[in-house]
């Protein structure tokens, strides 16, 4: 789901950025292939586990190599938060052949662009070049998937890196504050209520043990999957991804995440008071996630809310009723385990957060009580699928839509999607919102801000 | 090591090898009896298109006294035409799953349509309609202003861009590059409908407008339906003038403190820097790459970051347009170490401006800005967006393939000379906002 949200938070820029919740879904938004690019995805698996997809597009003289490890928030611990982010910050701080800060510093000589990113379900790498280096990547990659070093020095050094990282992103910015409180509430025994960067705490104490204990046992190419997509030839690369990675030992599969989130059974309420301009009001859902047969109809009526202008929470509160300076939400559907369908305003001078909630709700209930028009349901429809192709022009996002899929399900879980997205009916849209979007199964965070010194 | 040397040394003969870049003109490019140039590039992998329309109509062309007149302007272009009201463009745009979307800069306004092949010809509409007949309807107005309004209020939530805004300000003084695009509240509050009818009537014509089309057309077809849409759009009468150069700062030291209970000092230091069309541009950015605009290869992150473990994004910019921009060194660190983080970047521009920099710096960074320009064309959207840049700043069609002579052409005297003549240690501003308490900031 696109989400204007974009526009208002940081998304991913410079190595070490920390994905949480709509921040990701910046162009990739599944807004990719049609059925056509799924067709020519190459799938093959070493002896090692190592699973490759590779989708050749010649429309541009560029390779990007993407790996992705299947690990993220969501596989830590109370006390050592902000784990797998801190490790893939390590990532580029020395193997026993490349130097601490070398990485970055070798892609860039080759004219390519490299940084990284963590989320609540994985951890990803890429590099991005001119189409003849795509086996440098490799090497590169094939290196520090097993000889990391995790120098103690360069670990007390980049653990204060991280906390400037958290207090830029989180401590000093009153909005990720305010959804960092509404996760944290909003789930009480899984961890996606744990923040992807960690607790500034938690950061400060994490140990070198830690990481490599994380590391040996994360970082193996079974638990692993490798994406190339751009200019060259499957069966030229092939050859090489072999010759780079089939050595590195398969390891033993890593324990899987046991927690599952109880239903919620009535509201939860969080507020925040922190110096700010304006108030500002988080509501989320717990809802399935893309595994669920609903999730079609929730992603059609997460774009009736908040797809565009035209879209019902814009044009309500932001245009018609002028309460909120910016509005909108989307639903987390690439997500390992159940998430949420946030919705979010920024609440406008003069208006009050009971009033923009009210006004949300109103749109909610409006959806329960009257089906949606052909028009509107066909305007979506229409959305849906023209973000399909524009997704398609990039050869990055390709490689992204790719990996998230291939990790939150399986890759080919992304044929579904469209024929999905058209079998939905009006009346579909009025039952998921009836089951899913109850004021018993929501969190309500809200900004209450304090006066700024001046 | 020695291992990996190996390797490297094996691989720097397979890969070190200079990345080509695809040759050719960016575009084709015609002017059309009225004035409008029109730019088109075929590019038919995918069924879309996407179309930017730049116009002269930047914050440049606006009076101090009405600032935000161009912005407000270039917003209220798709809140309404002669014919449709907001609701119906948005709609309709929507429908087609299309993005359609108007704003200014300080340099120029742009109008942004992205649309299925499929559906060019009502994009196509709708873009013509918004650019030719937009309504100004006083209702819309007061809405916008009422929007803008409190951005800028929200905007103060933000130490980063609260000390950006009062950088350039101490740095361009009452220069349009020295106050907020939206404007101000009071400046805001007094422009009328008359002044965006009459800002647009004169700055929003053919022989300022540039229209670059990407994506799977035909160019003589296109070149027709431009022509059918945009053809009788008539030149404009009147003439229009621009701020022009900002007024030199002086060869002094600056600083402005602004106190805010946050856990980081957020820093901006720097100058004015250059125009566009300086031929020292390509020098800078290589010299700017190597002190702070080239990441994790870069001198500032090194030092800052990866040394001293002081912040998490450390860069300096060259934000060169029509006038001279800003040169800035941007950080963010725990109030405790902003005095001496402020210390490490002085000292970094004083070393680059005494020693210049290495033969391995200089190589790696051409290897880096010629070999990368590949990735600069590798979508529709980069693709429009850079030719409609060349096109503006008149560097020509031939420029992707200039830029390698250019940027190799750059040598380590070169680099001194520039990094003498645009940086200046001695006579700079210094923004810090931060929890002042803390950061016991010594000047």
């Amino acid at each position: 789901m696109i989400t204007a949200i974009r526009q208002h938070m940081q998304h991913l820029h410079r190595r070490g950025a920390v994905i949480a919740w709509t921040v990701l879904y910046v162009l990739l938004a599944h807004g990719l292939a049609d059925a056509q690019v799924t067709a020519r995805v190459k799938e093959s698996t070493l002896e090692n586990g190592l699973k490759i997809l590779l989708l050749e597009e010649h429309k541009a003289p560029v390779v990007t190599v993407h790996i992705w490890y299947r690990v993220g928030a969501r596989n830590e611990q109370p006390g050592t938060t902000g784990l797998s982010h801190l490790l893939e910050h390590m990532m580029f701080k020395g193997t026993s052949t490349v130097g601490p800060g070398q990485f970055s510093r070798i892609i860039k000589k080759n004219g390519g662009r490299d940084n990284a990113f963590t989320s609540e379900d994985y951890t990803g790498y890429f590099e991005t070049f001119a189409s003849d280096r795509a086996e440098l990547a490799l090497k590169l990659e094939a290196d520090r998937m097993r000889g990391l070093l995790l120098n103690a020095k360069e670990i007390e050094s980049e653990k204060k890196v991280v906390m400037e990282e958290r207090r830029l992103r989180t401590d000093d910015d009153p909005v990720s504050a305010l959804r960092e409180a509404m996760e944290a509430i909003a789930f009480e025994a899984h961890p996606y209520r744990q923040p992807v960067i960690g607790w500034m705490t938690d950061i400060e104490k994490l140990a070198r043990e830690d990481l490599v204990r994380y590391y040996n046992t994360y970082y193996a190419p079974n638990n692993a999957v490798l994406i190339v997509v751009g200019d060259f030839k499957s069966d030229e690369l092939l050859p090489k991804i072999r010759q780079h990675f089939s050595s590195i030992p398969r390891a033993a599969d890593p324990p899987a995440v046991r927690a599952v989130e109880p239903e919620q059974r009535g509201e939860r309420r969080v507020f925040l008071k922190k110096e700010a301009e304006l108030p500002f009001v988080f509501m989320g859902y717990h809802v399935p996630n893309l595994k669920h047969p609903d999730n079609f109809a929730l992603e059609v009526l997460a774009y009736i809310l908040s797809g565009g202008k035209s879209a019902r929470i814009y044009k309500s509160l932001v245009y018609e009723k002028q309460l909120a300076l910016f509005a909108g939400g989307g639903y987390e559907r690439e997500s390992i385990d159940p998430n949420l369908f946030p919705l979010y305003a920024s609440v406008m001078p003069g208006k009050t957060a009971e009033q923009v909630e009210q006004a949300l709700t109103v749109e909610i209930e409006r959806v329960k009580n009257e089906p949606v028009s052909d028009r509107e349901l066909q305007k979506v429809k229409n959305q849906i699928e023209a973000g399909f192709l524009f997704g398609q022009d990039s050869v990055f996002n390709l490689a992204r839509a790719l990996a998230e899929y291939e990790i939150v399900a399986n890759w080919r879980t992304w044929e579904a999607y469209l024929p999905g997205i058209h079998a939905v009916t009006a009346a579909d849209l009025q039952r998921v919102a009836k089951t899913y979007l109850t004021p018993d199964n929501r969190t309500v965070a809200v900004l209450i801000p304090q006066t700024i010194k001046k | 090591m020695i291992r990996w040397f190996c390797r490297i040394t094996v691989a720097s003969l397979l890969l070190l090898l200079p990345v080509v870049v695809a040759a050719g003109p960016l575009a084709e490019r015609q002017v059309l009896e009225n004035g409008l140039t029109l730019l088109v590039r075929s590019s038919r992998a995918l069924p879309i298109v996407t179309i930017k329309v730049v116009v002269q109509a930047g914050s440049l062309w606006e009076q101090e006294e009405r600032a935000g007149l161009a912005n407000l302007t270039a917003l209220l272009l798709t809140r309404g035409t002669a014919t449709r009201t907001a609701a119906q463009i948005d709609e309709s745009v929507d429908f087609i799953g299309a993005s359609l979307s108007s704003s200014a800069d300080r340099d120029l306004s742009e109008v942004d349509l992205t649309v299925l092949r499929k559906d060019l010809p009502k994009g196509l509409e709708l873009l013509a309609d918004v650019l030719l007949h937009p309504a100004f309807e006083k209702g819309e107005i007061a809405r916008k202003v009422q929007e803008l309004r409190a951005a800028l209020q929200k905007r103060q939530e933000d130490p980063g861009e609260v000390a950006e805004e009062v950088f350039n300000e101490l740095v361009f003084g009452r220069h349009p590059y020295g106050r907020p695009l939206e404007g101000r509240e009071t400046t805001l509050a007094a422009i009328t409908r008359d002044e965006i009818a009459g800002f647009y009537r004169d700055h929003y014509t053919p022989e300022r407008t540039f229209v670059t089309v990407v994506g799977d057309v035909d160019r003589s077809e296109i070149t027709n339906q431009i022509r059918a849409l945009l053809g009788s759009w008539p030149k404009g009468k009147g003439t229009v003038k621009r701020a022009t150069e900002p007024t030199p700062l002086q060869e002094k030291i600056v600083v402005k403190k602004v106190d805010r209970s946050v856990t980081q000092a957020n820093i901006v230091l720097g100058h004015q820097g250059i125009k566009r069309d300086n031929p020292d541009f390509y020098a800078l950015t290589v010299m700017n790459y190597i002190l702070g605009g080239g990441g994790f290869s870069s001198r500032l992150v090194e030092r800052i970051r990866e040394q001293k473990g002081w912040a998490y994004d450390v860069s300096s910019h060259f934000s060169p347009g029509l006038e001279r921009g800003s040169f800035q060194v941007v950080l963010q660190t725990k109030n405790e170490t902003a005095g001496p983080a402020v210390q490490e970047v002085v000292r970094e521009l004083r070393r680059i401006r005494e020693h210049g920099v290495t033969r391995q710096e200089l190589a790696d960074a051409k290897a880096f800005l010629t070999g990368s320009f590949p990735l600069r064309l590798d979508t529709n959207a980069k693709l429009a967006g850079l030719i409609s840049s060349v096109e503006y700043h008149k560097l020509g069609l031939d420029y992707a393939d200039r830029y390698r002579t250019l940027i190799e052409g750059v040598s380590e005297e070169d680099i001194l000379r520039v990094a003498r003549a645009y940086l200046r240690p001695e006579g700079y501003v210094l923004v810090v906002v931060a929890d002042q308490t803390k950061a016991a900031f010594s000047e």
